[in-house]
Protein backbone atom coordinates (compact mmCIF):
# COMPACT_ATOMS: atom_id res chain seq x y z
CA UNK A 1 0.00 0.00 0.00
CA UNK A 2 1.23 3.08 -0.85
CA UNK A 3 2.35 5.56 2.27
CA UNK A 4 1.33 9.04 2.60
CA UNK A 5 3.60 11.28 5.09
CA UNK A 6 1.36 14.27 6.85
CA UNK A 7 3.50 16.74 9.05
CA UNK A 8 1.96 18.36 11.76
CA UNK A 9 2.16 22.17 11.86
CA UNK A 10 4.75 22.00 14.92
CA UNK A 11 6.47 19.63 12.99
CA UNK A 12 5.57 15.77 13.94
CA UNK A 13 5.23 13.59 11.39
CA UNK A 14 2.91 11.04 10.72
CA UNK A 15 3.56 8.35 8.13
CA UNK A 16 0.55 5.78 7.00
CA UNK A 17 -0.27 3.43 4.77
CA UNK A 18 -3.01 4.66 1.60
CA UNK A 19 -5.23 2.71 -0.05
CA UNK A 20 -5.80 3.75 -3.27
CA UNK A 21 -8.24 4.71 -4.93
CA UNK A 22 -9.46 6.68 -1.79
CA UNK A 23 -9.10 10.22 -1.15
CA UNK A 24 -5.71 11.36 0.77
CA UNK A 25 -7.46 13.01 3.35
CA UNK A 26 -9.43 9.23 4.08
CA UNK A 27 -5.86 7.91 4.72
CA UNK A 28 -5.54 10.65 7.63
CA UNK A 29 -9.01 10.26 9.32
CA UNK A 30 -8.62 6.26 8.77
CA UNK A 31 -4.97 6.73 10.38
CA UNK A 32 -6.41 9.38 13.02
CA UNK A 33 -3.81 11.89 12.08
CA UNK A 34 -4.37 15.04 13.69
CA UNK A 35 -5.00 18.20 12.19
CA UNK A 36 -7.51 17.30 9.12
CA UNK A 37 -10.66 18.10 10.37
CA UNK A 38 -12.93 17.52 7.05
CA UNK A 39 -15.75 18.89 8.54
CA UNK A 40 -17.89 17.93 5.28
CA UNK A 41 -16.54 14.09 4.45
CA UNK A 42 -15.48 15.03 1.34
CA UNK A 43 -18.03 17.17 -0.38
CA UNK A 44 -15.47 19.84 -1.25
CA UNK A 45 -17.60 22.33 0.80
CA UNK A 46 -15.61 23.02 4.15
CA UNK A 47 -11.65 23.63 2.94
CA UNK A 48 -10.93 21.39 6.49
CA UNK A 49 -8.60 19.25 4.94
CA UNK A 50 -6.55 21.61 3.48
CA UNK A 51 -2.51 20.94 3.12
CA UNK A 52 0.41 22.10 1.23
CA UNK A 53 2.24 19.32 -0.98
CA UNK A 54 5.90 19.57 -0.79
CA UNK A 55 7.79 20.91 -3.58
CA UNK A 56 9.55 18.00 -4.47
CA UNK A 57 5.85 16.37 -4.85
CA UNK A 58 4.31 19.53 -6.62
CA UNK A 59 5.11 18.00 -9.88
CA UNK A 60 3.81 14.36 -9.52
CA UNK A 61 0.11 15.02 -7.56
CA UNK A 62 -0.44 17.75 -10.77
CA UNK A 63 0.17 14.76 -13.35
CA UNK A 64 -1.81 12.02 -10.97
CA UNK A 65 -4.73 14.35 -9.49
CA UNK A 66 -4.83 17.27 -11.94
CA UNK A 67 -4.84 20.99 -10.99
CA UNK A 68 -7.64 21.97 -8.52
CA UNK A 69 -11.17 21.74 -9.72
CA UNK A 70 -13.05 25.24 -9.78
CA UNK A 71 -15.00 24.47 -6.80
CA UNK A 72 -11.50 23.70 -4.92
CA UNK A 73 -9.85 26.54 -6.27
CA UNK A 74 -12.56 28.83 -4.77
CA UNK A 75 -12.44 27.12 -1.82
CA UNK A 76 -8.77 27.07 -1.19
CA UNK A 77 -8.63 30.63 -2.08
CA UNK A 78 -10.22 31.86 0.98
CA UNK A 79 -8.53 29.36 3.35
CA UNK A 80 -6.55 30.35 6.20
CA UNK A 81 -2.69 30.53 4.80
CA UNK A 82 -3.55 29.57 1.21
CA UNK A 83 -0.08 28.90 -0.79
CA UNK A 84 0.77 27.64 -4.06
CA UNK A 85 0.79 24.59 -3.12
CA UNK A 86 -1.82 24.13 -1.67
CA UNK A 87 -4.44 21.52 -1.99
CA UNK A 88 -7.47 20.06 -0.34
CA UNK A 89 -6.28 16.75 0.44
CA UNK A 90 -10.64 15.62 -0.42
CA UNK A 91 -9.72 16.29 -3.71
CA UNK A 92 -6.37 14.07 -4.18
CA UNK A 93 -6.76 10.60 -5.16
CA UNK A 94 -4.65 7.82 -4.29
CA UNK A 95 -2.70 6.35 -6.78
CA UNK A 96 1.03 4.09 -6.95
CA UNK A 97 2.71 7.13 -8.59
CA UNK A 98 1.89 8.69 -5.20
CA UNK A 99 3.54 6.69 -3.37
CA UNK A 100 5.91 8.59 -0.45
CA UNK A 101 4.11 11.34 -0.76
CA UNK A 102 4.73 14.29 2.20
CA UNK A 103 2.36 17.08 2.74
CA UNK A 104 2.47 19.59 5.10
CA UNK A 105 -0.61 21.00 7.47
CA UNK A 106 -1.39 24.72 7.92
CA UNK A 107 -1.52 25.93 11.77
CA UNK A 108 -5.30 25.25 11.61
CA UNK A 109 -8.02 25.06 9.26
CA UNK A 110 -10.15 27.06 10.51
CA UNK B 1 -8.77 18.31 33.11
CA UNK B 2 -8.93 14.49 33.75
CA UNK B 3 -6.12 12.08 35.12
CA UNK B 4 -4.42 10.08 32.30
CA UNK B 5 -6.31 6.42 34.12
CA UNK B 6 -9.40 8.04 34.23
CA UNK B 7 -12.67 6.65 32.53
CA UNK B 8 -14.51 8.19 29.96
CA UNK B 9 -17.59 7.27 28.72
CA UNK B 10 -19.50 8.30 26.04
CA UNK B 11 -22.87 8.15 25.91
CA UNK B 12 -24.61 8.58 21.71
CA UNK B 13 -22.20 6.87 18.91
CA UNK B 14 -23.62 9.32 16.17
CA UNK B 15 -20.93 12.23 14.52
CA UNK B 16 -20.28 14.03 18.07
CA UNK B 17 -19.40 10.67 19.85
CA UNK B 18 -17.38 9.15 17.38
CA UNK B 19 -15.37 12.40 16.65
CA UNK B 20 -14.69 13.15 20.07
CA UNK B 21 -12.78 9.99 20.69
CA UNK B 22 -11.34 10.65 18.44
CA UNK B 23 -9.94 13.39 19.39
CA UNK B 24 -9.08 12.35 22.85
CA UNK B 25 -6.60 9.69 21.37
CA UNK B 26 -5.48 12.66 19.23
CA UNK B 27 -4.65 14.38 21.89
CA UNK B 28 -3.15 11.85 24.33
CA UNK B 29 -5.97 10.63 26.12
CA UNK B 30 -4.61 7.49 27.57
CA UNK B 31 -7.11 6.28 29.96
CA UNK B 32 -9.93 3.62 29.10
CA UNK B 33 -12.58 4.99 26.66
CA UNK B 34 -16.24 3.32 26.16
CA UNK B 35 -18.64 4.32 23.29
CA UNK B 36 -22.03 3.54 23.70
CA UNK B 37 -24.53 3.67 20.71
CA UNK B 38 -28.27 2.89 20.84
CA UNK B 39 -27.55 1.52 16.98
CA UNK B 40 -26.43 -1.50 15.73
CA UNK B 41 -23.52 -0.13 13.37
CA UNK B 42 -20.58 2.13 14.54
CA UNK B 43 -20.08 6.02 13.82
CA UNK B 44 -21.37 6.99 10.31
CA UNK B 45 -21.46 10.12 8.00
CA UNK B 46 -25.68 11.35 8.50
CA UNK B 47 -25.84 13.92 5.76
CA UNK B 48 -25.44 11.51 3.02
CA UNK B 49 -28.48 9.45 4.03
CA UNK B 50 -30.84 12.02 2.17
CA UNK B 51 -28.11 12.35 -0.83
CA UNK B 52 -25.66 9.57 -1.90
CA UNK B 53 -26.94 6.73 0.02
CA UNK B 54 -30.52 7.04 -0.88
CA UNK B 55 -29.19 7.25 -4.61
CA UNK B 56 -27.20 4.43 -3.86
CA UNK B 57 -24.33 6.17 -5.21
CA UNK B 58 -21.94 5.47 -1.37
CA UNK B 59 -21.61 2.08 0.22
CA UNK B 60 -21.25 1.00 3.91
CA UNK B 61 -17.86 1.69 4.12
CA UNK B 62 -17.83 5.45 2.62
CA UNK B 63 -20.53 6.06 5.15
CA UNK B 64 -18.48 4.81 8.44
CA UNK B 65 -16.79 7.86 9.77
CA UNK B 66 -13.77 5.28 10.50
CA UNK B 67 -12.95 2.13 9.36
CA UNK B 68 -14.00 -1.04 11.47
CA UNK B 69 -10.85 -1.56 13.40
CA UNK B 70 -9.81 2.19 13.89
CA UNK B 71 -11.81 1.87 17.69
CA UNK B 72 -9.76 -1.44 18.56
CA UNK B 73 -6.94 0.14 17.43
CA UNK B 74 -7.54 3.02 19.26
CA UNK B 75 -8.34 1.17 22.53
CA UNK B 76 -11.77 2.43 22.02
CA UNK B 77 -14.62 0.09 23.60
CA UNK B 78 -17.23 0.13 21.65
CA UNK B 79 -20.89 -0.76 23.09
CA UNK B 80 -23.81 -1.28 20.03
CA UNK B 81 -27.07 -1.92 20.26
CA UNK B 82 -26.97 -0.65 23.69
CA UNK B 83 -29.10 2.06 25.32
CA UNK B 84 -28.33 3.97 28.35
CA UNK B 85 -31.20 4.35 30.48
CA UNK B 86 -30.16 6.63 33.94
CA UNK B 87 -27.13 8.29 35.42
CA UNK B 88 -26.31 8.17 38.85
CA UNK B 89 -24.51 11.63 39.50
CA UNK B 90 -23.44 10.62 42.73
CA UNK B 91 -22.03 7.15 42.25
CA UNK B 92 -20.55 8.40 38.71
CA UNK B 93 -22.69 4.95 37.16
CA UNK B 94 -24.41 5.15 33.94
CA UNK B 95 -27.21 2.68 33.52
CA UNK B 96 -27.86 0.41 30.29
CA UNK B 97 -30.89 -1.42 29.11
CA UNK B 98 -28.68 -4.82 29.03
CA UNK B 99 -29.14 -4.06 32.96
CA UNK B 100 -25.55 -3.53 32.87
CA UNK B 101 -23.97 -0.22 34.30
CA UNK B 102 -20.61 1.34 33.49
CA UNK B 103 -18.27 3.26 35.97
CA UNK B 104 -17.08 7.10 34.70
CA UNK B 105 -14.71 9.14 35.96
CA UNK B 106 -16.00 11.84 33.66
CA UNK B 107 -19.28 11.18 31.28
CA UNK B 108 -19.82 12.71 27.54
CA UNK B 109 -23.50 13.19 26.59
CA UNK B 110 -23.38 12.86 22.87
CA UNK B 111 -27.54 12.08 22.63
CA UNK B 112 -28.05 13.65 19.42
CA UNK B 113 -31.83 14.69 18.12
CA UNK B 114 -34.75 12.35 17.01
CA UNK B 115 -37.31 12.89 13.85
CA UNK B 116 -40.25 15.05 15.63
CA UNK B 117 -43.58 13.36 15.56
CA UNK B 118 -46.12 14.16 14.35
CA UNK B 119 -49.75 13.27 16.42
CA UNK B 120 -51.63 13.13 12.78
CA UNK B 121 -54.32 10.55 12.67
CA UNK B 122 -52.85 7.32 10.50
CA UNK B 123 -49.08 8.35 11.29
CA UNK B 124 -48.57 4.69 12.37
CA UNK B 125 -49.49 3.15 8.67
CA UNK B 126 -46.99 1.16 7.05
CA UNK B 127 -44.77 3.42 4.70
CA UNK B 128 -45.19 6.60 6.83
CA UNK B 129 -41.11 7.29 7.70
CA UNK B 130 -38.97 9.44 8.71
CA UNK B 131 -35.11 9.98 8.07
CA UNK B 132 -32.93 10.38 10.77
CA UNK B 133 -30.64 6.84 10.71
CA UNK B 134 -29.22 4.54 8.36
CA UNK B 135 -32.00 2.06 8.74
CA UNK B 136 -34.91 4.89 8.25
CA UNK B 137 -32.49 5.74 4.62
CA UNK B 138 -32.67 2.02 3.83
CA UNK B 139 -36.37 2.08 4.39
CA UNK B 140 -36.96 5.06 2.42
CA UNK B 141 -34.63 3.80 -0.47
CA UNK B 142 -36.69 0.50 -0.60
CA UNK B 143 -39.95 2.60 -1.07
CA UNK B 144 -39.11 4.85 -3.46
CA UNK B 145 -38.16 4.10 -7.41
CA UNK B 146 -39.58 4.65 -11.03
CA UNK B 147 -42.82 5.42 -10.65
CA UNK B 148 -43.33 5.37 -7.37
CA UNK B 149 -45.42 8.10 -5.62
CA UNK B 150 -43.70 9.72 -2.42
CA UNK B 151 -45.18 12.57 -0.82
CA UNK B 152 -42.70 14.34 1.79
CA UNK B 153 -43.93 16.61 4.88
CA UNK B 154 -42.12 19.39 5.69
CA UNK B 155 -40.41 21.58 3.09
CA UNK B 156 -37.10 21.66 5.44
CA UNK B 157 -33.60 20.45 4.11
CA UNK B 158 -34.30 16.81 4.90
CA UNK B 159 -37.30 17.21 2.40
CA UNK B 160 -35.74 18.97 -0.32
CA UNK B 161 -32.84 16.79 0.16
CA UNK B 162 -35.06 13.84 -0.48
CA UNK B 163 -37.16 15.17 -3.05
CA UNK B 164 -34.34 15.79 -5.13
CA UNK B 165 -32.71 12.10 -4.64
CA UNK B 166 -36.16 10.87 -5.18
CA UNK B 167 -37.14 12.76 -8.02
CA UNK B 168 -33.88 11.20 -9.71
CA UNK B 169 -34.72 7.65 -9.32
CA UNK B 170 -37.80 8.07 -10.76
CA UNK B 171 -40.25 8.78 -7.77
CA UNK B 172 -43.20 11.29 -8.23
CA UNK B 173 -42.54 13.55 -5.35
CA UNK B 174 -45.24 15.97 -3.36
CA UNK B 175 -43.85 18.23 -0.99
CA UNK B 176 -46.27 19.66 1.26
CA UNK B 177 -45.27 22.68 3.63
CA UNK B 178 -48.10 24.60 6.37
CA UNK B 179 -45.67 27.50 5.82
CA UNK B 180 -46.52 30.15 2.83
CA UNK B 181 -42.62 29.26 1.48
CA UNK B 182 -40.24 26.29 1.61
CA UNK B 183 -37.24 26.45 4.10
CA UNK B 184 -39.68 29.28 5.89
CA UNK B 185 -37.50 28.55 9.11
CA UNK B 186 -34.32 27.65 8.17
CA UNK B 187 -33.73 30.45 4.75
CA UNK B 188 -34.28 33.44 3.94
CA UNK B 189 -36.91 34.27 1.02
CA UNK B 190 -35.07 34.07 -1.66
CA UNK B 191 -33.71 30.96 -1.35
CA UNK B 192 -37.35 29.37 -0.90
CA UNK B 193 -37.69 30.74 -4.06
CA UNK B 194 -34.81 29.79 -5.42
CA UNK B 195 -35.44 26.37 -4.53
CA UNK B 196 -39.16 26.12 -4.96
CA UNK B 197 -38.54 27.13 -9.07
CA UNK B 198 -35.82 24.75 -9.26
CA UNK B 199 -37.49 22.04 -7.58
CA UNK B 200 -40.91 22.41 -9.48
CA UNK B 201 -38.89 22.97 -12.95
CA UNK B 202 -37.68 19.42 -12.01
CA UNK B 203 -41.51 18.42 -11.90
CA UNK B 204 -41.74 17.80 -8.15
CA UNK B 205 -45.22 19.38 -7.11
CA UNK B 206 -44.93 21.87 -4.06
CA UNK B 207 -48.01 22.35 -1.85
CA UNK B 208 -47.76 25.46 0.50
CA UNK B 209 -49.83 26.64 3.32
CA UNK B 210 -51.47 23.52 3.45
CA UNK B 211 -51.62 21.59 6.80
CA UNK B 212 -52.02 17.57 7.20
CA UNK B 213 -55.24 16.85 7.99
CA UNK B 214 -55.22 13.13 8.06
CA UNK B 215 -52.76 10.45 6.96
CA UNK B 216 -55.29 7.57 5.27
CA UNK B 217 -54.67 4.17 4.78
CA UNK B 218 -55.75 1.17 2.67
CA UNK B 219 -55.34 -2.53 4.52
CA UNK B 220 -53.02 -0.95 6.91
CA UNK B 221 -50.66 0.43 4.47
CA UNK B 222 -50.64 4.42 3.54
CA UNK B 223 -52.60 5.50 0.35
CA UNK B 224 -53.50 9.43 0.68
CA UNK B 225 -52.78 12.14 2.60
CA UNK B 226 -56.02 14.77 3.55
CA UNK B 227 -55.03 18.32 2.95
CA UNK B 228 -56.29 21.54 5.19
CA UNK B 229 -56.79 22.83 1.73
CA UNK B 230 -59.39 20.30 0.59
CA UNK B 231 -56.41 18.90 -1.54
CA UNK B 232 -55.61 14.67 -1.21
CA UNK B 233 -52.13 14.15 -2.60
CA UNK B 234 -52.31 9.99 -3.27
CA UNK B 235 -49.11 8.12 -1.94
CA UNK B 236 -47.39 5.21 -1.90
CA UNK B 237 -45.16 6.75 0.94
CA UNK B 238 -44.40 9.49 2.94
CA UNK B 239 -41.96 10.83 4.19
CA UNK B 240 -42.25 13.09 7.55
CA UNK B 241 -39.26 15.66 8.07
CA UNK B 242 -40.64 18.31 10.54
CA UNK B 243 -37.48 19.24 12.59
CA UNK B 244 -36.03 17.23 15.24
CA UNK B 245 -35.91 17.55 19.29
CA UNK B 246 -32.85 17.37 21.50
CA UNK B 247 -32.35 13.72 23.09
CA UNK B 248 -32.20 15.34 26.71
CA UNK B 249 -34.66 13.32 28.61
CA UNK B 250 -31.16 11.62 30.30
CA UNK B 251 -29.75 15.00 31.42
CA UNK B 252 -33.48 16.35 32.73
CA UNK B 253 -33.38 12.76 34.83
CA UNK B 254 -30.65 13.44 36.32
CA UNK B 255 -30.95 17.03 37.62
CA UNK B 256 -28.62 18.45 34.64
CA UNK B 257 -29.20 22.24 33.72
CA UNK B 258 -31.07 21.85 30.29
CA UNK B 259 -32.63 24.56 28.23
CA UNK B 260 -33.71 23.99 24.63
CA UNK B 261 -31.28 20.80 24.54
CA UNK B 262 -28.50 20.30 27.86
CA UNK B 263 -26.88 23.51 28.41
CA UNK B 264 -23.29 23.43 28.06
CA UNK B 265 -20.17 26.14 28.25
CA UNK B 266 -17.80 26.92 25.93
CA UNK B 267 -15.69 24.27 26.71
CA UNK B 268 -18.78 21.86 26.13
CA UNK B 269 -19.05 21.24 30.26
CA UNK B 270 -22.96 20.79 31.68
CA UNK B 271 -24.04 21.60 35.21
CA UNK B 272 -22.05 18.69 36.60
CA UNK B 273 -18.49 18.94 36.46
CA UNK B 274 -17.81 14.94 35.38
CA UNK B 275 -20.35 14.97 32.87
CA UNK B 276 -19.66 16.54 29.41
CA UNK B 277 -22.42 17.45 26.66
CA UNK B 278 -21.46 17.48 22.39
CA UNK B 279 -23.55 17.58 19.40
CA UNK B 280 -26.96 17.97 18.37
CA UNK B 281 -28.06 17.26 21.96
CA UNK B 282 -26.67 20.77 23.34
CA UNK B 283 -28.03 24.05 24.30
CA UNK B 284 -24.76 25.77 23.50
CA UNK B 285 -23.27 29.68 23.99
CA UNK B 286 -22.30 31.38 20.59
CA UNK B 287 -20.26 33.81 21.43
CA UNK B 288 -20.14 36.00 18.47
CA UNK B 289 -24.05 36.55 18.41
CA UNK B 290 -23.72 36.88 22.25
CA UNK B 291 -27.02 33.90 23.03
CA UNK B 292 -27.07 30.20 23.06
CA UNK B 293 -28.52 28.23 20.69
CA UNK B 294 -28.88 24.60 19.72
CA UNK B 295 -27.49 23.62 16.43
CA UNK B 296 -27.61 20.77 14.15
CA UNK B 297 -25.14 20.75 12.37
CA UNK B 298 -21.80 18.53 11.80
CA UNK B 299 -19.58 21.06 12.15
CA UNK B 300 -21.09 21.67 15.26
CA UNK B 301 -20.62 18.11 16.59
CA UNK B 302 -16.63 18.23 15.49
CA UNK B 303 -16.48 21.58 17.21
CA UNK B 304 -17.91 20.34 20.62
CA UNK B 305 -15.96 17.27 20.38
CA UNK B 306 -12.80 19.59 20.53
CA UNK B 307 -13.84 20.99 23.02
CA UNK B 308 -14.89 18.42 25.17
CA UNK B 309 -11.63 16.83 24.35
CA UNK B 310 -8.98 19.75 24.54
CA UNK B 311 -10.49 20.36 28.11
CA UNK B 312 -10.39 16.86 29.10
CA UNK B 313 -6.52 16.95 27.94
CA UNK B 314 -5.53 20.14 29.52
CA UNK B 315 -4.96 21.62 25.91
CA UNK B 316 -6.05 24.87 25.41
CA UNK B 317 -9.16 25.40 23.97
CA UNK B 318 -9.79 25.28 20.07
CA UNK B 319 -10.33 28.60 18.20
CA UNK B 320 -14.14 29.75 18.30
CA UNK B 321 -15.86 29.02 14.90
CA UNK B 322 -18.92 30.60 12.57
CA UNK B 323 -21.21 27.48 12.56
CA UNK B 324 -21.80 26.53 9.23
CA UNK B 325 -24.27 24.15 7.15
CA UNK B 326 -24.44 22.52 3.83
CA UNK B 327 -26.80 21.50 1.59
CA UNK B 328 -26.57 19.73 -1.23
CA UNK B 329 -29.64 18.89 -4.20
CA UNK B 330 -29.81 18.15 -7.89
CA UNK B 331 -26.61 19.88 -8.85
CA UNK B 332 -27.14 22.78 -6.17
CA UNK B 333 -24.43 23.21 -3.54
CA UNK B 334 -26.36 25.73 -0.77
CA UNK B 335 -23.25 26.45 1.68
CA UNK B 336 -24.68 29.03 4.44
CA UNK B 337 -21.84 30.54 7.42
CA UNK B 338 -23.59 32.17 10.09
CA UNK B 339 -26.89 33.26 11.85
CA UNK B 340 -29.75 35.92 11.22
CA UNK B 341 -29.28 36.98 14.17
CA UNK B 342 -29.91 40.86 15.04
CA UNK B 343 -30.20 41.23 11.31
CA UNK B 344 -31.89 44.41 9.78
CA UNK B 345 -30.91 44.51 6.00
CA UNK B 346 -30.60 41.85 3.24
CA UNK B 347 -28.06 42.44 0.16
CA UNK B 348 -28.13 39.93 -2.89
CA UNK B 349 -25.07 39.92 -4.61
CA UNK B 350 -25.70 38.21 -8.43
CA UNK B 351 -28.38 36.80 -10.20
CA UNK B 352 -30.80 33.95 -8.71
CA UNK B 353 -31.80 33.30 -12.74
CA UNK B 354 -28.24 32.11 -13.33
CA UNK B 355 -28.13 29.89 -10.66
CA UNK B 356 -25.18 31.20 -8.58
CA UNK B 357 -26.13 33.76 -5.87
CA UNK B 358 -25.65 35.34 -2.59
CA UNK B 359 -27.99 36.98 0.31
CA UNK B 360 -25.56 38.33 2.69
CA UNK B 361 -27.72 39.18 6.50
CA UNK B 362 -26.44 42.53 7.79
CA UNK B 363 -25.92 44.25 11.33
CA UNK B 364 -27.25 48.00 11.58
CA UNK B 365 -23.85 48.76 11.77
CA UNK B 366 -23.22 46.73 8.37
CA UNK B 367 -21.27 44.08 9.63
CA UNK B 368 -22.04 40.62 7.81
CA UNK B 369 -24.24 38.32 10.39
CA UNK B 370 -24.94 35.43 7.80
CA UNK B 371 -24.31 34.40 3.95
CA UNK B 372 -26.58 32.00 2.05
CA UNK B 373 -24.58 31.10 -1.21
CA UNK B 374 -25.61 29.46 -3.44
CA UNK B 375 -23.70 27.93 -6.00
CA UNK B 376 -21.06 31.04 -4.81
CA UNK B 377 -18.29 29.28 -2.80
CA UNK B 378 -16.30 32.87 -3.00
CA UNK B 379 -19.32 34.21 -1.36
CA UNK B 380 -19.67 31.22 1.22
CA UNK B 381 -15.72 31.25 2.22
CA UNK B 382 -15.65 35.44 2.24
CA UNK B 383 -18.88 35.47 3.93
CA UNK B 384 -17.70 33.55 6.59
CA UNK B 385 -14.30 35.76 7.26
CA UNK B 386 -16.42 38.88 6.89
CA UNK B 387 -18.57 37.84 9.78
CA UNK B 388 -15.74 36.37 12.03
CA UNK B 389 -14.06 40.11 11.96
CA UNK B 390 -17.04 41.62 12.24
CA UNK B 391 -15.83 44.31 9.96
CA UNK B 392 -18.60 46.83 8.32
CA UNK B 393 -18.73 46.23 4.97
CA UNK B 394 -19.90 48.48 1.57
CA UNK B 395 -22.77 47.95 1.30
CA UNK B 396 -22.96 48.63 -2.37
CA UNK B 397 -19.81 47.42 -3.00
CA UNK B 398 -21.23 44.08 -1.37
CA UNK B 399 -24.10 43.95 -4.00
CA UNK B 400 -21.79 44.73 -6.67
CA UNK B 401 -20.44 41.19 -8.89
CA UNK B 402 -18.00 43.54 -10.61
CA UNK B 403 -16.46 43.83 -7.04
CA UNK B 404 -13.94 40.49 -6.48
CA UNK B 405 -14.89 39.53 -2.77
CA UNK B 406 -11.02 39.33 -2.16
CA UNK B 407 -11.49 43.30 -2.62
CA UNK B 408 -14.01 43.10 0.61
CA UNK B 409 -11.81 41.53 2.86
Amino acid sequence: MPKVTFIEHNGTAHTVEAKTGLSVMLAAITNNVPGIDADCGGECACATCHVYIEPEWQAKVLAEAGAPAAQEASMLSFAATTQDNSRLSCQITVTEALDGLVVRMPEGQH
Amino acid sequence: MGQETDRIVVVGAGHAGGSVVAFLRQYGWSGPITLVGAEPIPPYHRPPLSKAWLKGEADAASLALRPENFYADNAIELRLGTVATAIDRATHTLSLNCGESLAYDHLILALGARARKLPLPGADLVGVMELRTAADADRLKAAIGEGRRLAIIGGGYIGLEAAASAQALGAEVTIIEREPRLLARVASPPLSTFFQDFHRSKGVAIELDAGVEALEGQGGQIAAIRLSNGKTIQCDAVLIGVGAVANDELARACGLSCGNGIEVDAASRTSDPAIYAIGDCTFRPLEPYSRNVRLESVPNAIEQSKQAAASLCGRPPPAPEIPWFWSDQYNIRLQIAGMPFDVTETILRGDPATGSFAVFHLAPDATVRSVEAVNAPPEFMAGKLLIAKRKPVPRERLADMAVSMKDLL
